[in-house]
C-alpha cells in the first residue's frame, strides 16, 4: 500500500515537475534590464526570436534573440545551436527559442557584456521564409507618380526651349 | 526698419533649394538598387516613389523660380537651413511607406537624426528592416555629414560664387582647396576612400566573427558611414553589442576619432605632413578633454561598482565616452543601464564628454574643439594679465593649421556659439521635464539630440511625447547647422511679417 501511494506522489511530482519546466514563467528583457542587479549570476528563463547571424566562436555560437522588447546575446553550445534553422530578418521569420541560462550583468568571459549563458535550449515555434507580395497600392501610386513626373518633365523641357529660342 | 524680402529673393531660395532636392532624390536610387539586388520589391517601390515625389518637387521649385542670378549671403543662409528641413521631409517618405516607423513625424525625426548625424532613432522592429531602407538610414548621415549642400555643389551647382555662402551655412568654413567646389570634392574623395578601405576592414572582422559574408560587407558599409559620420546608426536593433566584438569595438574607436577629426587635419594627412596633427590646438584640446572626462566617469564607475573588474569598467566605460565625445551614440550597453546602472558622476562624465563634441569642419556636433581651445587660451591669457606686472605685454598664440594671435574677434565668436549650445542643451532639458522626466535623463537626451551625438537614456521611444519629437528635432537641426543659418532664417520669416 505505502509502495502504491510513493509510486502515485511521485507520479504527481513528475508530472509537476514536466508542468514547470514546460510552462516556465518567461522573464522579458526589458525586465532583466530594469532589474539586472537583481537577476545578476541567477538562472533565468528567457524566450525570444532568434535574429540576424549565429555567429560561431570556437566550440560555441552568439545568437541574439529578441523577444519584441530588446534583443539580448545568448552564448551557447554549438550542438545546442544546431537546432536552430531560422533567423529573423526581412526575408525570414525566425525560430522562436527558450532559453534556460545564467544572466549576466557585465559578463566577465566577454569584456562586461549583458548576456545569457545557455544551459538549455528549446524550440518554441518553428521560423519559416516570408513570401514578398507586391503591394498593388503602392505599385498603382508608382505609375500615376510616373505620370505626374513625365508631365513635369515635358512642361519643364518646353519652356528650357522656348528661352533659348528667345 | 527692416527691409521686406523681394520677389527675387524668392527666386533664388526656391531655385537652388529646388537644385539640393533634385539631388536629394537621385540619391534614394542608390536604396532602391540595393532593394533589387536582395529582391526587396516593395521596399525598392518606396523608394521609388520617394524619388519621383523628391524630383517632383524640385523640378517645379527650379521651374518657378528659375533664376540665373547668384545668391547672396542672406539667400545662401536661408537655402541651406531650408534644404535641410526639406531634405527631412522628402527622405522620410520611404521610411515611412515600409512600416517601420509608428508615423510621419517618428520617420521625420530619424531623417532629420540621420543627415544631422545624430544617431537616435525611432525604428521599430529594427531586425526585421530590409536591407534598402537599412542601407538608406546609414546613407542619410554619410550625405548630411560631408553636407547636403556639399553634395549638390559637387554634382549640380557649377561656377557659381553663391556657392561658397551656401557652403559656409552648412557650418564649413574650411577651404582646403582655392576653390569651394575642388574642396567639396576632396571631402567626398576621402570620405569614399574611407568607405572602402573601412567596409574592406569592418567585413573581413565580421567574418572572423561568425558572420556571413553578405552580411558582413553589408553591416560594414553601414557601421562605417555612421562611424566616420559620427551618427550612431546600427543594422540591429543592439547597436554594436550585437557584434560581441572586442576587434569590432576597437575598430569602430579608430574610425569615429578619424570621423571627429577637421578634414583640414585629414588633407594634411593625406599631403603627408603628420605634424600638423600633433601641433594642432584641436588634437590637443581632443586629447585632454577625452583624458578629463574619461577620469570622471571611471571614478563614477567605480563607485557604483557596476562592472566586476577593472579592465571590463575601462572597456565599457572607454567606448561609450569616446563614442560620447565624437558625438557618433555607438553603444555596447542597453539605453536604460546608463540610468540604472552608471551612477550620476559617470554620467555627468559622459554628458561632458556630448557636450564637447569634435572637431570643427568635421562631421562631428558639439561645442567643438577649436572653441574650447580658444576659451581656455583665454582663460590663460587673462591669468597672465592678472600676474605678469602692468606694463607687460600678453600675448597669446594658438596652433591651428599656421600660427595665429588670438584677438577678441575670435574669442567673441567662439563664446556666442558655445553659449548657443548651452542655452540649446538647456532649452532641451527645461523641455524634457515639462513632459516629466527626471532632470539627468532630460538633460543627458538633450544634450545628446543637441550636439548630434545619439546616445540615449531611454527617452527616445516611439511612444515619447510629440512636443518632445518637435524639440529634438529643432535641436539637432540647430546644432549642426552651428545656429547661423538658422538664426537667419528666422529673421528672414521676421522680415517677410514686419518688414516695410
Amino acid at each position: 500500500m505505502k509502495r502504491a501511494v510513493s509510486h502515485q506522489l511521485s507520479a504527481i511530482g513528475l508530472i509537476f515537475f514536466c508542468w514547470t519546466v514546460g510552462y516556465a514563467q518567461h522573464i522579458s528583457s526589458t525586465e532583466l534590464i530594469n532589474n539586472a542587479k537583481e537577476y545578476d549570476g541567477k538562472s533565468v528563463v528567457y524566450a525570444g526570436e532568434a535574429v540576424g547571424d549565429i555567429m560561431a566562436r570556437g566550440d560555441f555560437v552568439w545568437v541574439n534573440l529578441n523577444d519584441g522588447e530588446n534583443a539580448i546575446g545568448i552564448w551557447l553550445n554549438k550542438g545546442l545551436a544546431k537546432e536552430i534553422q531560422f533567423t529573423g530578418g526581412y526575408h525570414a521569420k525566425g525560430d522562436r527559442l527558450e532559453i534556460t541560462g545564467v544572466f549576466q550583468r557585465g559578463c566577465i568571459q566577454h569584456g562586461g557584456d549583458m548576456d545569457i549563458h545557455a544551459q538549455d535550449i528549446r524550440k518554441i515555434s518553428p521560423g519559416r521564409l516570408v513570401k514578398e507580395k507586391l503591394d498593388i497600392g503602392k505599385r498603382n501610386f508608382t505609375f500615376i507618380l510616373l505620370g505626374i513626373l513625365g508631365l513635369v518633365l515635358i512642361f519643364v523641357r518646353r519652356q528650357g526651349s522656348r528661352l533659348q529660342t528667345r | 526698419m527692416i527691409p521686406k524680402p523681394q520677389l527675387q529673393d524668392l527666386k533664388n531660395i526656391g531655385y537652388y533649394s529646388g537644385k539640393i532636392i533634385i539631388g536629394m532624390g537621385l540619391t534614394m536610387l542608390v536604396p532602391m538598387v540595393i532593394g533589387l539586388l536582395f529582391a526587396e520589391i516593395n521596399p525598392a517601390l518606396d523608394f521609388l516613389i520617394g524619388t519621383e515625389i523628391t524630383l517632383i518637387i524640385g523640378l517645379i521649385l527650379t521651374k518657378l523660380c528659375f533664376t540665373e542670378k547668384d545668391l547672396n549671403w542672406m539667400q545662401g543662409m536661408i537655402v541651406v537651413s531650408l534644404s535641410w528641413v526639406a531634405a527631412m521631409l522628402v527622405a522620410a517618405v520611404p521610411l515611412y511607406l515600409s512600416g517601420h516607423w509608428g508615423s510621419y513625424l517618428d520617420a521625420c525625426l530619424e531623417t532629420m537624426s540621420g543627415f544631422t548625424t545624430t544617431g537616435l532613432t525611432l525604428v521599430q522592429d529594427l531586425d526585421h528592416l530590409s536591407y534598402a531602407h537599412n542601407l538608406w538610414r546609414h546613407f542619410t548621415p554619410f550625405i548630411g555629414g560631408q553636407g547636403i549642400v556639399v553634395i549638390a555643389l559637387c554634382f549640380f551647382i557649377k561656377g557659381v560664387s553663391g556657392a561658397f555662402k551656401m557652403y559656409v551655412g552648412e557650418a564649413r568654413d574650411e577651404r582646403l582647396l582655392p576653390n569651394v567646389i575642388h574642396t567639396s570634392r576632396f571631402i567626398w574623395l576621402v570620405s569614399i576612400v574611407y568607405l572602402i578601405l573601412s567596409t574592406l576592414v569592418l567585413g573581413i572582422v565580421g567574418i572572423a566573427n561568425g558572420m556571413k559574408p553578405v552580411n558582413a560587407f553589408f553591416h560594414g558599409a553601414c557601421i562605417f558611414m555612421a562611424a566616420f559620420d559620427t551618427a550612431g546608426f546600427a543594422p540591429q536593433s543592439q547597436n554594436i553589442l550585437y557584434y560581441h566584438s572586442l576587434l569590432f569595438e576597437v575598430v569602430t574607436i579608430v574610425i569615429m576619432l578619424l570621423g571627429a577629426m577637421n578634414f583640414n587635419l585629414h588633407y594634411h594627412l593625406w599631403t603627408g605632413d603628420r605634424r600638423e596633427i600633433w601641433k594642432n590646438i584641436e588634437t590637443r584640446t581632443l586629447f585632454i578633454t577625452i583624458l578629463l572626462t574619461f577620469l570622471i566617469t571611471l571614478i563614477g564607475l567605480n563607485q557604483v561598482g557596476c562592472y566586476p573588474r577593472a579592465a571590463v569598467m575601462f572597456r565599457k566605460g572607454f567606448y561609450q565616452l569616446i563614442s560620447g565625445h565624437t558625438t557618433t551614440g555607438y553603444m555596447t550597453i542597453y539605453a536604460r543601464q546608463f540610468i540604472n546602472e552608471w551612477g550620476n558622476l559617470a554620467l555627468v562624465g559622459l554628458i561632458c564628454a556630448m557636450a564637447f563634441g569634435g572637431g570643427t569642419s568635421s562631421t562631428a556636433g558639439g561645442i567643438k574643439m577649436l572653441r574650447l581651445g580658444i576659451i581656455a587660451k583665454t582663460l590663460k591669457q587673462d591669468l597672465k594679465r592678472i600676474i605678469l606686472p602692468e606694463q607687460a605685454i600678453v600675448e597669446q598664440k594658438l596652433h591651428h593649421l599656421k600660427e595665429i594671435y588670438l584677438e577678441d574677434k575670435q574669442v567673441r565668436a567662439a563664446l556666442l556659439i558655445t553659449v548657443s549650445y548651452l542655452a540649446l542643451y538647456g532649452i532641451g532639458t527645461l523641455v524634457g521635464m515639462f513632459y516629466g522626466y527626471p532632470f539627468l535623463d532630460s538633460l543627458f537626451e538633450s544634450t545628446s539630440a543637441a550636439a548630434n551625438v545619439g546616445l540615449s537614456c531611454g527617452i527616445t521611444t516611439p511612444s515619447m511625447p510629440v512636443g518632445l519629437k518637435l524639440t529634438y528635432i529643432v535641436q539637432m537641426w540647430a546644432g549642426r547647422l552651428e545656429f547661423m543659418s538658422v538664426f537667419t532664417l528666422i529673421g528672414f520669416f521676421i522680415a517677410v511679417i514686419k518688414g516695410k
